[in-house]
Order: C-alpha cells, then structure tokens, then sequence
C-alpha cells in the first residue's frame, strides 16, 4: 500500500507480539532432527558387536578415575609450557616483525637475518625440533646453559611457533595504510617512533583474530613435549597405558584438553566476529 | 622564504617531476592546480621530503632542506602538511594525535602540549572534541583535527596535498573557513587543489602543472580569465565544460 504523500506519514510497522507458534516449529524441527540423526549413530554403534571390547579399552569409567589424578597433574605442566610459551613467543616474534618491517639500508642485514630465521624454522617439522633441542642440547652439558629437557623442548616450541607468529604480525604491519606511515614521519617521528606510536598498535588491533587462532593450537601442541620424556598429560597417560593395556588414560588426557581448548576456541570466535563488526561501522 | 630549483622526479622509469622551479615568499599563498598524474602532490611532497627528489634543491630560507643543519625533525617541526584522506591515528583520541609530535618528538611536557593543543583546537571551535576518536568524527571535522595536528608544531609553513577532495561537498566550507583564517594570520602555504574556486579565493599566486613542468604562473584573476598558455587553456576549458569552473 503506498501512503498518499499529504496524509501524515504512516505509523510505523507494528511489531508483532512473541508468537509460540512461529518461535517453536523450527526449534522443534532442530531438536527433533538432532535427536533422530544422533540416535541412530549412537544406536548403530551400540548395536555392534564390537562395541563392549571398545567400551572397556576406551570408556573404562574406573581405568580413567585411576588415571586421572596423573594425567590431570600431568596437565598442568601443559597450561604452565603453553603461558609461558605464549609470553615468550608473542614478544619474540613481535621483535623479529618489527626488525624485519623497518625500512633503509642499515637494517639490511637484520631483515634479511629474520628472513632466514623463518624460512628455517617454518620449514623443519616442530616435533624434529623438539627432539633435537630436548635430547641434544641437554646432552652437550655445556656449563652455563640449563640441562633440563622441558626447558629445551619448551624452547623449541617457541622457536618455531614464532616464526609463524612473526608472518602474522608482519601481514598486520603491512596492512597499515601507507599514509599512516606518511603522516607519522611528516610530524618528525624517527622509524622506531612511527612503528611504535602509529603502526604497530593498529597493526596489533589487525591481527588480534589470527594470533587467537595460534593460541589455540598452541595450546594442544604443548603435548609435543611428551616425546622428550617431559612427564605432562599425555606422558602420564601413555605411562598408564603401558602398565595396564587400558587406554582409557588417553582418553582423560583428551577430555582435559579438550576442555581447555573449546573455550579458548569460543573466545577466538567471539573475539573475530566483535572484531567484523567493528570494521563493517568503521566502514559504514 | 622556499626556492625550489630544477627540481627532478622519477618513479621508476617516468618523469613525475621535470626541473621545476618555485618561489614562494613569506606569508604567500601559492596554489598548485593540474590534471592528476601532473606532479602536483609529489612537489609538495618533495619540500617537507617526504618524496626525495633524484635531481635539483630545495632551499628553506636559504638553507637546503637536507641539510644536517636542521638535524632529524627540524624540517618537520618548520613544515607541516595535511593530506587528502586526513590520516589522523585512528587508535588514539583527537587529543593524542594532535600532541604526538610535541611530546615524542619536541620533548614538551604532556601538560604542556595538551594545554596548547586545547587552545588551537578552541581557536577553531573544536575542544569538545579532544577525547573523540577520529572515527567518531566527520570528514570535515577529522580534517580540521588534521589541520590542528600540523599546526601543533607551529611551523612557518603548510602544505596542503587536496584536503577538501574527500569531503562531501557541505563539509568542504568547513576546512576552507579555516584555511582562510590562517591566510588572515600571514602563514606561508603551498596548497595542491581540484577545486578552482578554492584557488581563485585564497591564492596570491596560481602555477598550472602539467606533465611535471609548471607552465604558467600568475595571479588567480589573470590565470583564471585570460590563460596565455595552451594547454592551461585547455585544462581550464574542460574543467569549465565538466561545470567545475
């Protein structure tokens, strides 16, 4: 219907009241769709004649109570690699980011230092890594240098994750709009000031969603260190296993960190989407 | 006050700039009109080096402008510019944009700056803003922050690189009231611009570029009403037929 123009302009649309009709049929249609298809699967499982031998080497309710004290201590020697990982590769990265962002020929060798850094440490496998740094540096017994596997392996692990982490900052730096970077210098800022003051915290602001993502799988890679004999979730539940066949241990350790990583996960999205619609007003 | 001599520009394999020469006196207005890709803006980029230019000098009062005289922020503290897309910092308040420079780079005290700060941003009739963030601003206001910005120096010269061709047309009158005003207060600008109105209002003198040369220098009423030069009456021509003139 359109309104005549010398009327008053019409009232606006009335919104309709809550309707249970119209709110319930597709929750129900969900719900309803969501139990049949899940039900069959659990029934098909079940039903397999395989299904208790599974249960008892994987679901075994009183092999995991028995396990859990160890594997769960076990988990905490991972939250505590993977913060002080994450510490240790969010500044180290930083740094090999900015070095390799800064612009004039006496940075040269520097930037082309950090390319090297990357291209070596992305491209060796991060459980060699560990192996090598856990086992080989401990094995030198250099004086002066800590002989401890966690602390070499831990090492390892920030080594290699920052090269990742150093592209990511570096994509972010790159993203700043070049006039940024103009107006910052023609106010007399030096580079260190013009990355410090203009690039870098919108640089950061930039990258916030793909440095969640790192954390997150950070956080389950922490259980590399396993291999090097560090006594965390997964070690425990393998020591576990190999004195009862059972590896209802193993499934402990992952519900631990599985527990850990979902939120994490949860957050990363939230943190990506609050991020979109901030740049879809800026835009707007 | 700038003298400017067979000032040279490639980028890469084109010619952008070709022995230009320009004074400008203290307290002038000198307007810089073209065609785009004609120079203009990599010429105003050239006197505070933002640009350096592969051949010829740029003299600031008798001092070039790479001169070890001025050390590393000297230049920029005597010549402030202010771009088309304003390029305030978007993560810090008008405030902190403004006193960026004097605190980091003039070592002023944070009282200090931020006193001055409020006193250019209230001559201008903005200090309501000081806590905004740019993005809550308009494009006109954002580009009077600009203004504040490259003025927290207090240089003895402006330049302006097309600062009302990202405005909406009712903004534009915004910016220009206060260019004007600093017209008033005798401050030496270089002002790059589409818009000939702008030109014809505030210059003392207009240069019409074309292809990294000036061609004609004159006072805004003679260039505008009888163009000796071909090709600025060419420009000038289209510009009239576009119904920008």
């Amino acid at each position: 219907m359109i309104p005549k123009l010398d009327d008053t302009p019409p009232p606006p649309p009335r919104r309709r009241g809550f309707d249970w009709r119209t709110a319930m049929v597709p929750g129900l249609i969900g719900a309803g769709s969501i139990v049949l298809v899940f039900g069959f699967l659990g029934w098909l499982i079940a039903t397999n004649e395989n299904w208790p031998r599974i249960q008892l080497q994987f679901f075994n309710l009183d092999h995991m109570i028995a396990a859990a004290p160890k594997v769960g201590r076990g988990f905490l020697i991972n939250m505590q690699v993977w913060l002080i990982a994450l510490f240790a590769i969010g500044v180290w990265a930083l740094l090999l980011a900015v070095i390799r962002s800064l612009r004039g020929p006496w940075f040269a060798p520097f930037r082309l230092m950090v390319v090297l850094y990357i291209d070596l440490f992305r491209g060796v496998p991060a459980l060699l890594l560990v192996i090598l740094f856990g086992f080989g540096i401990p094995a030198l017994r250099i004086p002066g240098l800590p002989n401890s596997g966690l602390f070499w392996g831990g090492m390892a692990m920030v080594l290699s994750y920052s090269a990742y982490v150093c592209e990511i900052y570096r994509s972010g730096i790159d993203a700043v709009h070049e006039g940024q970077r103009a107006a910052a210098h023609a106010l007399g800022l030096n580079e260190w000031q013009v990355m410090i003051y203009a690039i870098l915290p919108q640089a950061l602001r930039n990258v916030l969603p793909s440095l969640m993502n790192i954390i997150v799988a950070l956080q389950k890679d922490v259980a590399l260190l396993s291999v090097i004999g560090v006594r965390d979730a997964v070690r425990e539940a393998q020591i576990y296993t190999a004195g009862t066949f059972n590896y209802s241990s193993l499934l402990v350790a992952a519900l631990l960190f599985l527990l850990a990583t979902i939120p994490m996960a949860r957050l990363a999205d939230w943190i990506t989407k609050r991020d979109r619609a901030r740049r879809l007003q800026v835009a707007g | 006050m700038i003298e400017i001599r067979s000032l040279t520009k490639y980028f890469g394999e084109h010619l952008v700039l070709d022995r230009v020469d320009l004074d400008v006196a203290r307290h002038e207005v000198v307007c810089l009109i073209g065609a785009s890709g004609s120079g203009k803006s990599t010429l105003l980029r050239c006197i505070n080096r933002l640009v350096e230019p592969d051949w010829g000098e740029i003299k600031l009062d008798g001092v070039p402008v790479d001169d070890a005289r001025f050390g590393k922020t000297g230049l920029q503290r005597r010549v402030g510019i202010v771009f088309q897309s304003y390029n305030l910092f978007p993560h810090m308040t008008v405030l902190d944009n403004i006193t960026l420079a004097p605190r980091k780079v003039h070592r002023m005290a944070r009282v200090v700056a931020e006193s001055m700060a409020m006193e250019t941003l209230a001559l201008f009739g903005m200090e309501r803003f000081a806590k905004a963030y740019p993005e809550q601003l308009s494009g006109g206001q954002q580009q009077r922050v600009a203004m504040v910005r490259a003025l927290a120096g207090a240089p003895d010269v402006l330049l302006l690189d097309e600062v009302t061709a990202a405005l909406d047309p009712e903004l534009v009158g915004e910016v220009m009231d206060v260019i004007r005003g600093l017209k008033a207060q005798g401050l030496t600008m270089v002002i790059v611009t589409h818009e000939m109105g702008f030109a014809r209002d505030l210059a003392d003198r207009v240069c019409f570029l074309d292809g990294g040369r000036i061609v004609e220098t004159a006072q805004p009423e003679d260039l505008f009403s009888a163009p000796e030069h071909p090709r600025t009456q060419q420009f000038l021509e289209r510009l009239l037929q576009g119904g920008r003139l």
